[in-house]
């Protein structure tokens, strides 16, 4: 076993050349992931990275871990199979909206309602980047591509609301351009027991560059994002003077002083839900952060569990009594 | 209602070799039951035996009608026998539909035995029937006897606590019970079966066991039967320990050892679909055994599940059926690409699309040799009987694994459902495969190769040797990304070579019969039975037919082209359009491959093939 403390963040760079466009945001998320994963104390080779296909899902072969870059949208269902086989194992998955939300939605929502144990880095760029700028199905409505020139008639998907829908149990949402920020809800993710979803808005320069513009470029961002931070008040703005509270079924703003505390261990995803809604509010501010944490049993436990129960019910299995059971019956030579 | 001793002990005692019965009635009726409990006391008793359960997909059609009958056929002898018979010597019809569905195939002569409980107008009418067959004639030429099971049941269960739809449940149990009679079997064998089944509703397991044994006694009683009729054990069978087997069971017990041989868990990710959901089904029991299963969102899932397992070092598996199949022909090309040892179960049935889900066929041949995109192979297991399917899953765990290849096990309906005598191996017999693990770091090269060409399986969690794999081609040492044009083609050709070079580890196949001459019939999977039939019969009367059938359908083994030189003709019957015969044309150009099709979704007939024989024979 190698020794985990003296891991620092080139021990996590692979020897394979980075082969993502100059400027794209999958490299700040790469670097950050990077950064953090010397302080997980967890031994280099036994964390894997899993991945689809995309831009994104190139990211296991940049890590120095066990990798495994796998088919279109179907990263889910094989970290379910890694992780439910070998519980042991640190894993971790990247997609992107179109792997994850599109071709792979069925297995994204089933992964996350089994609670497996899997940090899953969603990169959202609100566009097909490989194969060349189509649009995706986070895409906002009447967004011109090449696949819709006059504006797509798509109603996009929220990926929170989609996770939260799905049972899971850690959902999360963060930014490439605010590494400090990152590393924080990357690190939460790495803590949480069980399925975590993390959101990365993501910025893709060549085919939709300046998707999250107007909310997350540096001079407006802190007035027009909101972190939500478990236990603190919900307060925003530049100079902390802005809050939200919730009014009912509603989430409404007010000054930082009548902000309401965020809390995310009500048990409910109700609150985090309404706060995914804001999205779709261009006078509210956009949430990040932590929208759900919960505990519950992972489902690579539940799994291993019934097997060792039953081997302690009815002692380890052996050939002979697979077969030499039931009605026999003996033909005399 | 009294019980005799020994009913009918002074009615005369007819030995007979072998016998047909074909149990029919609507899907609600428990026909299924009822023939595999019959299977399973002949086995008991120790006939040979082959059996044949039809049914429809609908879980229940419209009660009474034609759509809605289900069967169940059992051959059984006091000799070796191979198939379920082509013709049922006994009918039990237990409704108006199940009659006329059924009747065309009952022997002249045969003993039909109707439930007249169910012949009202009302379910002629269900039955489409404009008259009644019991009056019109129809049934001249046959041994009839009526019998009112429905009364007969409601009689002998009048005193129970049994609700009268309860009562009507325990019909099938009655009707099980007059055969039982008939053939001279003991009920105890059902009697511990019902006990144990309804443990925790004792009055349905007595109910059951009241109503079989008022038919066992009814058969005396009532005077339905001249006669009784003996089938003795059969002689024929090499000694051993025997036990009765399904082909499905018969899958996953060969899974649950493969692993073990291999010294690895099992890991089996499965979505259910008819007819192989009971491989799932009998491996979540087996978690003893240190397998796991998962039930998987969809077919994709369950064999990408099995490739996650695979990749930790565990033996991943999954089973489907032909849109299953389908489903997972991108995710078979990944494992081809990564080379991880992965066995796939294709339980085959009608097609296209959802086709025919409870009926037979072998169809997904060529899916499962050449159907993936691009250069994608991957050697193909063919199981022939229920319980060729231990050994046949075995082995394909063994190329699994050995070759650092996924492995297509191909089966079907006909064989997942049908049931045989096993006769048990010994354990010490089975052959072992430990798999090995590299942890030595040092010079360690991903796409580096043994002398089968299959690369190093590395457990992630072994230090110092992190790697990644992936579906992009790789460089043919590093396996890092290549896009290489002589590395790409270097990669294609090795991994056709790893899969043809499983040829040199498989015998080349024995033939049965005549050595050379005129026909030799050559079959895969589950024409076994009839083709046995069929040839040894020809063969025992003096012609020149020999028969070879192939569990390696690809790569095919050494030595068939020399084999085929021998003979005038090769027979492929097969039930789909002439797969076999395609590659078998294509591989081997010089030889004369005739093909014999059928896609009806039932299994060959012996005297279908005989004849088709004899045909060639003339010419
Ligand atoms: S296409 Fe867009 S997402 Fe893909 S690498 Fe280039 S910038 Fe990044």
């Amino acid at each position: 076993m190698t020794d985990t403390k003296t891991l620092t963040k080139k021990d996590f760079q692979s020897d394979q050349e980075v082969r993502w466009c100059p400027g794209c945001g999958d490299y700040a998320i790469l670097s950050c992931v990077q950064g953090i994963m010397g302080g997980l104390g967890i031994p280099k080779e036994e964390i894997v990275f899993v991945s689809g296909i995309g831009c994104s899902s190139r990211f296991p072969y940049y890590m120095n871990t066990y990798g495994f870059h796998s088919i279109h949208g179907r990263a889910p269902a094989i970290a379910t199979g890694i992780k439910t086989a070998n519980p042991d194992l640190s894993v971790w998955l990247v997609t992107g909206d179109g792997d994850g939300l599109s071709i792979g939605g069925n297995h994204m929502a089933h992964i996350l309602r089994r609670n497996v144990d899997v940090k899953i880095l969603l990169f959202n760029n609100e566009i097909y980047g490989l194969t060349k700028g189509q649009y995706s199905p986070t895409s906002p409505r009447g967004l011109r591509t090449k696949s819709s020139p006059m504006g797509s008639v798509d109603a996009p998907f929220n990926p929170l609301s989609f996770a939260l829908g799905s049972g899971a149990t850690f959902v999360a949402r963060t930014v490439d351009t605010n590494l400090k920020h990152m590393q924080q809800v990357l690190a939460a993710a790495a803590q949480h027991k069980g399925s975590a979803f993390v959101e990365i808005y993501q910025n893709c320069v060549i085919f939709n560059d300046g998707a999250f513009e107007d909310v997350a470029a540096k001079g407006v961002r802190d007035d027009k994002m909101i972190d939500l931070r478990p236990g603190e008040p919900m307060v925003y703005g530049k100079e902390h003077d802005k809050g939200l509270r919730f009014d009912g079924l509603e989430v409404v703003r007010c000054s930082a002083d009548e902000a309401d505390v965020w809390k995310v261990d009500t048990g409910s995803p109700t609150p985090g839900f309404m706060m995914a809604q804001l999205d779709r509010s261009p006078d509210m501010p956009r949430p990040l952060g932590i929208f759900r944490e919960a505990t519950t049993d992972a489902y690579e436990d539940l799994v291993q569990a019934q097997v060792q129960r039953s081997i302690e019910s009815k002692g380890e299995g052996q050939l002979h009594d697979l077969l030499y059971t039931g009605d026999l019956w003996t033909v005399e030579g | 209602m009294t019980t005799t001793q020994s009913p009918g002990a002074d009615l005369p005692l007819q030995q007979h070799e072998s016998v047909v019965i074909r149990f029919a009635g609507d899907s609600g009726d428990g026909m299924q039951i009822t023939g595999n409990q019959f299977s399973h006391t002949s086995a008991v008793f120790g006939n040979d035996l082959a059996t044949f359960p039809d049914f429809p997909a609908e879980i229940r059609a419209p009660a009474g009608t034609r759509p809605g009958v289900s069967g169940f056929q059992v051959h059984f002898s006091s000799r070796d026998i191979n198939t379920p018979g082509d013709q049922p010597d006994v009918l039990v019809a237990m409704n108006p539909a199940a009659l006329a569905v059924n009747l065309k195939d009952l022997k002249t002569g045969g003993i039909l035995i109707v439930n007249t409980g169910q012949f009202a107008d009302k379910d002629l009418k269900k039955a489409n029937l404009d008259s009644n067959p019991l009056l019109d004639g129809s049934l001249d030429g046959y041994r009839v006897i009526e019998v009112d099971i429905n009364k007969r049941v409601r009689e002998a269960l009048a005193d129970t606590e049994l609700t009268a739809k309860e009562v009507q449940r325990c019909k099938n149990f009655y009707t099980l019970g007059v055969l039982y009679w008939l053939y001279s079997r003991p009920v105890d064998t059902t009697v511990e079966w019902l006990r144990a089944k309804f443990a925790k509703r004792p009055e349905i397991a007595e109910g059951n066991v009241k109503a079989l044994q008022a038919g066992y006694n009814a058969g005396d009683i009532h005077e339905m039967f001249q006669g009784r009729y003996e089938v003795p054990a059969c002689d024929d069978l090499p000694p051993g320990t025997y036990r009765n087997i399904m082909g499905n069971q018969a899958v996953a017990m060969g899974l649950v050892a493969g692993a073990q041989l291999a010294n690895l868990r099992l890991f089996f990710g499965s979505y259910p679909i008819t007819p192989a959901s009971t491989i799932l089904e009998t491996l979540a029991a087996y978690k003893h055994y240190g397998v796991s299963t998962l039930q998987a969102e969809d077919e994709i899932a369950a064999i990408c599940n099995a490739i996650g397992g695979s990749w930790t070092g565990q033996l991943g598996a999954t089973a489907t059926s032909g849109p299953g199949m389908a489903l997972k022909t991108e995710a078979m090309g990944l494992a081809v690409s990564i080379e991880l040892p992965l066995v796939i179960v294709d339980v085959q049935r009608g097609g296209p699309s959802t086709g025919l889900p409870t009926k037979t066929e072998q169809a997904d041949l060529l899916q499962a040799v050449f159907g993936r995109n691009s250069e994608a192979p991957m050697p193909v297991v063919a199981v022939r009987s229920p319980a060729d399917a231990f050994d046949c899953t075995i082995e394909a765990c063994r190329i699994a694994v050995q070759y650092m290849t996924p492995v297509i096990l191909l089966t079907d309906g006909y064989i997942a459902n049908g049931a045989e005598p096993w006769r048990l191996p010994e354990i010490d017999s089975l052959p072992k495969f430990p798999a090995t693990f590299r942890t030595d770091a040092e010079g360690y090269q991903p796409y580096a190769r043994d002398e089968k060409l299959a690369r190093a399986w590395v457990k992630p969690g072994t230090p110092g040797m992190e790697s990644r794999v992936g579906g992009l081609e790789k460089d043919s040492l590093t396996g890092h990304i290549s896009y290489d044009p002589e590395n790409h083609e270097k990669m294609v050709h090795t991994r056709h070579a790893k899969v043809m070079g499983v040829r040199d580890g498989i015998p080349t196949p024995e033939v049965v019969g005549a050595d050379s001459g005129d026909v030799l019939v050559l079959g895969w999977g589950s024409t076994y039975g009839a083709i046995a039939s069929a040839v040894d019969g020809m063969f025992a009367a003096g012609k020149k037919v020999g028969r070879l059938h192939l569990r390696h359908v690809w790569p095919l083994p050494h030595g068939l082209d020399e084999i085929f030189s021998r003979f005038r003709a090769v027979l492929v019957p097969e039930m789909n359009m002439g797969q076999m015969a395609r590659i078998l044309r294509s591989e081997y150009p010089t030889q004369n491959i005739i093909s014999y099709p059928k896609v009806q979704g039932l299994p060959f007939f012996t005297n279908e093939l005989v004849e088709k024989i004899e045909s060639l024979l003339e010419q």
